[in-house]
């Protein structure tokens, strides 16, 4: 499925998305009120990957509302990217996207770039239970939580969520980073640092999702880095029941979703399993 | 290395020294400075400029020399461009880039339509496309006589038999007076053009392919929207189905028919909310 932040802003690039292939796709986030987002420069471009600070661009759920009932005409899931700036924010932006059709939601508990919001809430296990009920209470569809690596135990904030009723857990957001410019000596982006995305950050997610995988029976969504079906294997054998792709569109192209889908395929073929599901989480009893 | 991580490494940010600053009008100022990469770049694609510590802006390429050096027109529009515009000889700017795809090289009868700094890319094509053509008309307009930009270099580069160079003033202090769509219809009616090129003012685009349609000549247009990321992926920037920095800047008249309730009519402000143009 494809990546919040991603093209998620307009339906119709969410179009161009399901037709190179992705089974689901998840909105840019959205909250209460428009946000006009960061200055630039809002991205850099690293050897291994991106580091963005976009700052939540987004034109707020009420007026995204159109935009989810059109995407809902793709034929796949669609799952809207909420964060807020309290429990109650993020409730309400949750159901006025279940109520326009999403199939589930996604809470951003761990954008790093923005205050008050995001990895502030998804870093500490108190709010973080207290924000994930209150959604639970007032939406019907999954509730998804999307947790940041930067914390000192992610599978102990993964507990948290799966405990507090979260439907599954999107593993990782962006890791917080920053680029400095020798020449100039100042930061490249206008937020100083921002989360850096891409194959860079591959490996932390795999590790980050073969840990949560230990200790919680909810579906674990593995994202971070993935460009290939072997990236996209490598996280369901460390536990994943599905995989995210997003910074693989600037190199692929919308396509990278069937090129990786066949490629899975071909893999469980050549290695004898009959379904995808017996290689979620087969790393563990090696 | 998989060439995948090599792709985003080729288009990291450069810091480059400007080798010269040029005023082209009241508003206008060119900014020449090396980058081999930006070098390379074919007529209608754009790069990422930064200012230190202030912004990074879109710009059209003006110019992109063998000797590595490279051109942009920057107007003085707001916060970014002002800041742009106090930088002198030997200050220090970013560059990414180049980006987005180029225009068709055609031959035959070629029409171009330029308002503004959208003159830019519409002379860089000129310079490349002049010895293929059979004819070559280069319509260009401003408000005023110190606005037109560019008209010596242009009178240089459309100095042939087979060239063509009309103006138009809005106040009529030079050239045709009134908008550059009013020599078009005429044109139009008398000549047959093999391609149209347009560059400027989104509204005038809009008229330019309005003028296309009626008359059935192939057109090219070369739009702006907000840019943020310049390599697809933030959505800033899109028309329809289209992100303008990946599968433009440059789009047919085929795909602006796809998209006619938004050409010349809106674009998805910082929020990602549509606004009127």
């Amino acid at each position: 499925m494809l990546a919040s932040g991603i093209l998620g802003l307009s339906a119709e690039s969410l179009g161009n998305v399901v037709m190179g292939g992705a089974g689901a796709i998840v909105t840019k986030s959205v909250g209460l009120k428009p946000r006009n987002g960061y200055a630039n420069p809002t991205i850099v471009q690293t050897s291994y990957g991106l580091i963005n600070a976009m700052g939540l661009p987004n034109p707020g759920i009420t007026e995204f509302v159109k935009e989810i009932r059109e995407a809902k005409s793709f034929g796949v899931p669609v799952i809207v990217s909420v964060y807020g700036f309290s429990a109650e924010e993020y409730a309400t932006a949750a159901k006025i996207a279940v109520d326009a059709g999403a199939d589930a939601v996604e809470l951003n508990v761990s954008c790093p770039h923005v205050k008050e919001t995001g990895s502030e809430i998804g870093q500490n296990p108190k709010i973080l239970i207290k924000v994930v009920r209150k959604v639970k209470t007032v939406v019907e569809k999954p509730v998804f939580v999307k947790l940041s690596p930067n914390v000192t135990d992610i599978a102990e904030i993964a507990e948290a969520a799966a405990k507090a009723g979260a439907n599954a857990l999107t593993a990782i957001n962006t890791v917080k980073a920053m680029a400095i410019d020798t020449e100039t000596t100042v930061p490249i982006l206008s937020n100083k640092t921002g989360g850096l995305s891409g194959p860079a950050i591959k490996p932390i997610a795999v590790r980050c999702v073969y840990e949560i995988y230990e200790g919680v029976k909810v579906p674990i969504i593995g994202c971070g880095g993935i460009t290939d079906w072997r990236d996209a294997v490598e996280f369901l054998l460390a536990g994943a029941t599905a995989v995210q792709i997003g910074t693989a569109i600037a190199l692929k192209g919308p396509n990278v979703f069937k090129k990786v889908t066949r490629g899975i395929d071909a893999y469980l073929k050549r290695k004898g399993f009959k379904s995808v599901n017996e290689i979620v989480g087969l790393s563990h009893c090696s | 290395m998989k060439l995948s991580a090599y792709r985003i490494a080729a288009n990291k940010l450069r810091t480059t020294h400007i080798l010269s600053v040029d005023t082209e009008s009241p508003t206008v100022k060119i900014f020449t400075f090396k980058d081999k990469q930006c070098a390379r770049a074919n007529p209608g694609q754009f790069l990422m400029l930064w200012i230190p510590s202030v912004d990074e802006i879109p710009l059209s390429i003006l110019d992109a020399k063998e000797n590595g050096t490279v051109s942009v027109a920057a107007k003085k529009v707001g916060d970014a461009t002002s800041a742009f515009h106090n930088k002198s000889v030997g200050e220090l700017i970013g560059v990414r880039g180049p980006f987005g795809n180029c225009f068709t090289l055609k031959g035959g009868r070629i029409l171009m339509v330029s308002g503004g700094t959208g003159t830019a890319p519409i002379l860089f094509l000129a310079e490349r496309l002049t010895p293929k053509t059979a004819k070559l008309v280069f319509v260009t307009g401003a408000k005023t006589r110190e606005e037109l930009l560019f008209l010596n270099k242009s009178k240089r580069t459309l100095d042939g038999e087979k060239t063509q160079l009309i103006a138009t003033t809005e106040d009529g202090s030079y050239g045709i007076k009134g908008l550059v769509t009013k020599p078009l219809e005429k044109l139009l009616e008398r000549e047959r053009f093999d391609m149209i090129y347009t560059c400027g003012p989104e509204q005038m685009m809009r008229k330019v392919f309005n003028l296309a349609e009626k008359y059935e000549v192939a057109l090219e247009a070369s739009l702006e929207r907000l840019m943020r990321c310049a390599i697809g992926l933030c959505g800033s920037c899109v028309i329809g189905r289209y992100r303008v920095c990946k599968d433009g800047p440059i789009f047919t008249a085929k795909q602006l028919r796809e998209n006619k309730s938004e050409f010349g009519i809106s674009k998805r402000g910082f929020s990602g909310r549509k606004i009127p143009l």
